[in-house]
């Protein structure tokens, strides 16, 4: 079963480039060895740390999308945990809440596709006519509070 | 105006009218909305700094949704990002 994971991990400030290609390097070994891929990296470079970890104010912050299963990422994590350089690292399993957002983002265009539809407009936003559209909405909402809402509780 | 209404909802001109219902109550506290249904954001990511720093105030703590309005699906996701910000010190725990 071949899930998509986001692994983060925070390199500390004393390692030297090449350091930091070299953990890649290691990471890229054992995912290769264990049957996953690579999707992409992204180094977002050195940064400061919102607060001290271990005596360090900054990072260097290494972002990957890896393809693999489950053992996978349990042996990555725990070599990042044995690893000195690595200060502090984060798996994410992220295929099942991208599917979440890809459905949201395909019910709402269905749904403003088909009220444009019901109000006799065609069913693509014309250049020009964004802004009016969302005042539109807002004021709906007004009306509703006003009508079967209390104090609190606005979610739906 | 179109056949399918509630309440006169889609007024657009007429709403002047109406309008004086608000101004009668004292203290017209304007209403808050979710940031994140009003403009439409799906993905609220722990990598987003810009996007979630607005919802942790000076002493760090996670803003409430009393205060920020955000509805209760998003203060959801809102909080998962937020903890899972913290734990790459995106986001400070505390401060001190």
């Amino acid at each position: 079963m071949t899930r998509k994971y986001e692994l983060v991990y925070i390199v500390s400030p004393e390692a030297s480039d090449d350091q930091v290609t070299d953990l890649h390097t290691q990471v890229d070994a054992i995912v290769q060895r264990i049957g996953g891929q690579i999707e992409k990296t992204d180094n977002w470079g050195r940064r400061r740390l919102a607060y001290e970890i271990g005596r360090h104010k900054e990072g260097t912050y290494v972002l990957e999308v890896i393809l693999g299963t489950g053992d996978l990422m349990k042996e990555i994590d725990r070599r990042l945990k044995v690893s000195d350089l690595v200060i502090r690292h984060l798996v994410v399993r992220v295929d099942e809440t991208q599917a979440v957002i890809e459905r949201m983002k395909a019910r709402r265009s269905a749904t403003s596709q088909r009220r444009r539809v019901a109000r006799g407009l065609p069913a693509d936003r014309q250049p020009g006519e964004g802004q009016r559209n969302d005042s539109d909405d807002d004021r709906d909402d007004r009306f509703d509070m006003g009508n079967d809402r209390g104090d609190r509780g606005m979610d739906r | 105006m179109n056949g399918r209404k509630s309440f006169g909802a889609k007024k657009r001109p007429g709403a002047g009218a109406q309008g004086k219902d608000g101004q009668r109550r004292p203290m017209f506290r304007r209403r808050k909305v979710c940031k994140f249904c009003s403009d439409k954001i799906d993905d609220i990511n722990y990598k987003d700094v810009k996007l979630l720093l607005p919802f942790v105030p000076e002493r760090a703590k996670i803003l409430p949704r009393r205060i920020s309005g955000t509805c209760a699906l998003h203060q959801r996701k809102l909080r998962v990002a937020l903890m899972r910000a913290r734990q790459l010190a995106l986001i400070p725990y505390t401060a001190e």
